[in-house]
């Protein structure tokens, strides 16, 4: 029991990360309608920002990590303006192999500039695991899960109360109306790129300690698909509990199948529930219904 | 050249889709199948393993395009089903000594079941769903074949073929090769020319341009897709078995979502919803690091460096050029090469006498 709960536990936290990287797919996905197959990308770049300065060029992360999103908002930015603008009404497969051209950009750029080795990106944690009553927990996770559920109600507050996260909503949910009323659609098509490549620096910080930076990392990035997709497209309470769940069921399926197949469960079973959430309810638990009958 | 349409009249609709569509077109095909024939004659071995491989990818993407080109459904699963057919070629060639030319259709067989079955979800999902499900095929099957050692053979998932002969001839060298791949190439291109005039080939088309309205004008829509993904798959299938007799191995690392990502750039640089089109980006996408390598190592010399020196800056720059052009078709030129032809073509054709 104790090691189901183990592994259900320190599955959760993962899975937080993972919703902190689906959260800025997301936003995208919400407020522009492009699916982007580059934020696992996105999250390496941060990554490697974060990394090379503290590891390569010896900076203090309270120097660093400051860096590293603002570098991030700015390519946010720099990419809704540069790549995506110009594809606004083109087809679904175009701009998914836009955002997958992407995506072999960043890898070859960050590889160019920082290497192809893996960089460490160390962050003051113990790496003594924590005893909490029968469960053992490593604090990296619990840091990491304390980080991104900050994030989350951040990003959860910033939507509910502040002018711009009511007017990317507004955006959000019918952009002819929000044109209407004197939003800047352009501009919050882009702030949705910017906010979508601070929380993916936020994730590249977290999951570059615990995987180490290489461009390997991006993979985390395909696993952004399993978690909207349970939790609906458009849904950011959706994203997180996507996250909770795939986080939660691969680490326990990965406990107890891997000793039998030899590893690689984590990267088959969610997947699986994907393709069985797609034949149930490919809307996921919240996103919005889309109706249309032949 | 001029005047090769002049006299020409056509008065039924089975002559406007004729497979050859101008009297000067079926010599232009003979000539070109000679030609494509004659490589061997003028080009060394190492070329000849390039023209090879084009051939190769040439098959594959005329596959994909049949399904993302013609039928309007993504998928990001191309290279799986590449996997199927070629671990299937390999497992009928070592343990029931199948011979390479029933391999090949067997591959591609199996990998139309498996195509077909990933394409049940396209009955209740569309567009970007789709590609993500197909994506969650690719790793499916990746998994499934990587970790089951009776389909890839344990040690490395890699299982090693003997080398194919042709009732007692040997297809050891890459001129011989090319005649395996030649006329697998020539048949794919050929049908699915012809599987682009038939009333299958328009249902495809009709459900590509607007479902809902292919439904009300008859196509079973549901039958339609699973059969664009078996037909396609069946391709790839094809295309996965003639490359593991060709490379003498199946492995799974040769079908990876990479794979499946490069089909897809070749048919989005070639031109979606053209069989010419697939084979200039299955071209063009085969030849681009080849050339890529010759420019850089070329620069890199005059600039005084070791070529090994240059090595993982050209892995990188490979990656940034292969998703800019990706990213630069798409926003300048959506139709592909296929398109660049049509323009050279209506040049020549009204020269000199262009306005």
């Amino acid at each position: 029991m104790s090691f189901f709960a183990d592994l259900f536990v320190n599955g959760l936290m993962i899975g937080a990360m993972y919703a902190l990287v689906a959260l800025g797919f997301v936003l995208i996905y919400k407020a522009t309608s492009v699916v982007n197959f580059a934020q696992g990308d996105l999250v390496m770049f941060g990554g490697y920002i974060a990394a090379a300065m503290v590891s390569l060029y010896h900076l203090p992360l309270a120097v660093a990590v400051p860096a590293m999103l603002a570098t991030m908002v700015l390519l946010g930015f720099a990419l809704e303006r540069g790549v995506l603008r110009p594809l606004v009404g083109h087809s679904v497969i175009s701009v998914v192999m836009v955002t997958i051209g992407l995506a072999q950009v960043l890898q070859g750029t960050a590889a160019m500039i920082w290497g192809a080795a893996t960089i460490n990106m160390p962050l003051p944690i113990p790496s003594q695991p924590l005893v909490l009553g029968e469960i053992l927990v490593s604090p990296t996770n619990i840091v990491a899960a304390v980080i991104s559920a900050g994030f989350l109600v951040g990003f959860a507050y910033f939507f509910r109360a502040s002018r711009m996260g009511i007017a990317m909503r507004a955006v959000a949910n019918d952009q002819q109306a929000a044109m209407a009323v004197g939003i800047n659609v352009r501009f919050i098509f882009a702030l949705s790129w910017a906010i979508a490549g601070l929380a993916a620096g936020i994730g590249g910080i977290m999951w570059g300690n615990m995987l180490g930076v290489d461009t390997n990392l991006a993979l985390v990035g395909l696993k952004v698909f399993p978690v909207v997709i349970l939790g609906g497209l458009d849904s950011i309470p959706g994203a997180v509990l996507g996250g909770l769940i795939v986080g939660a069921i691969e680490s326990v399926a990965a406990g107890f199948i891997d000793p039998y197949v030899g590893g690689g469960t984590k990267d088959f079973i969610p997947y699986v529930l994907m393709i069985l959430a797609l034949m149930v309810r490919p809307y996921g638990f919240f996103g919005r219904e889309t109706i249309e009958r032949v | 050249m001029i005047g090769r349409e002049s006299g020409v009249y056509k008065t039924s609709y089975e002559a406007d889709m004729a497979l050859y569509p101008l009297p000067v077109a079926k010599v232009a095909a003979i000539v070109s199948v000679a030609c494509l024939a004659a490589f061997p004659l003028v080009l060394d071995s190492h070329a000849m393993a390039l023209v090879n491989l084009m051939a190769l990818a040439s098959i594959g993407a005329i596959g994909l395009n049949i399904l993302v080109g013609y039928t309007g459904q993504v998928s990001l699963g191309h290279g799986a089903f590449m996997m199927v057919g070629s671990y299937t070629a390999a497992i009928l060639t070592m343990r029931y000594g199948v011979p390479f030319w029933l391999g090949i259709p067997l591959g591609g067989v199996m990998a139309a079941a498996v195509g077909a079955f990933f394409g049940i979800p396209s009955l209740r999902i569309k567009g970007l769903y789709l590609a993500i499900a197909t994506l969650a095929a690719q790793f499916i099957v990746e998994w499934i074949i990587n970790h089951s050692t009776w389909i890839s053979g344990g040690a490395q998932s890699t299982i090693y073929v003997p080398t194919p002969a042709f009732f007692g001839w040997e297809i050891d060298t890459e001129f011989r090769r090319w005649f395996m791949i030649l006329p697998v190439a020539i048949i794919a291109y050929v049908a699915a020319l012809n599987l682009a005039r038939t009333r299958i080939g328009r249902a495809f088309v009709a459900i590509r341009d607007r479902d809902i309205a292919a439904e009300i004008n008859g196509v079973n829509i549901f039958r339609y897709k699973l059969l664009a993904f078996a037909v396609s798959s069946f391709y790839a299938g094809v295309a996965g078995a003639l490359w593991t007799y060709y490379l003498k191995i199946a492995n799974y690392e040769h079908f990876t979502l990479v794979t499946s990502i490069q089909y897809l750039a070749m048919i989005i640089i070639g031109g979606l919803g053209s069989v010419l089109g697939s084979v200039f980006g299955a071209v063009f996408i085969t030849l681009l690091p080849i050339v890529l390598v010759y420019v850089v190592e070329g620069s890199a010399r005059l600039a005084g460096y070791e070529y090994a020196s240059v090595a993982d800056f050209l892995a990188n720059l490979r990656l940034i050029i292969f998703g800019a052009l990706i990213i630069l078709s798409l926003a300048i030129e959506p139709e592909g090469l296929y398109r660049l032809w049509g323009h050279v073509k209506r040049y020549f054709r009204l020269w000199p006498f262009s306005y």
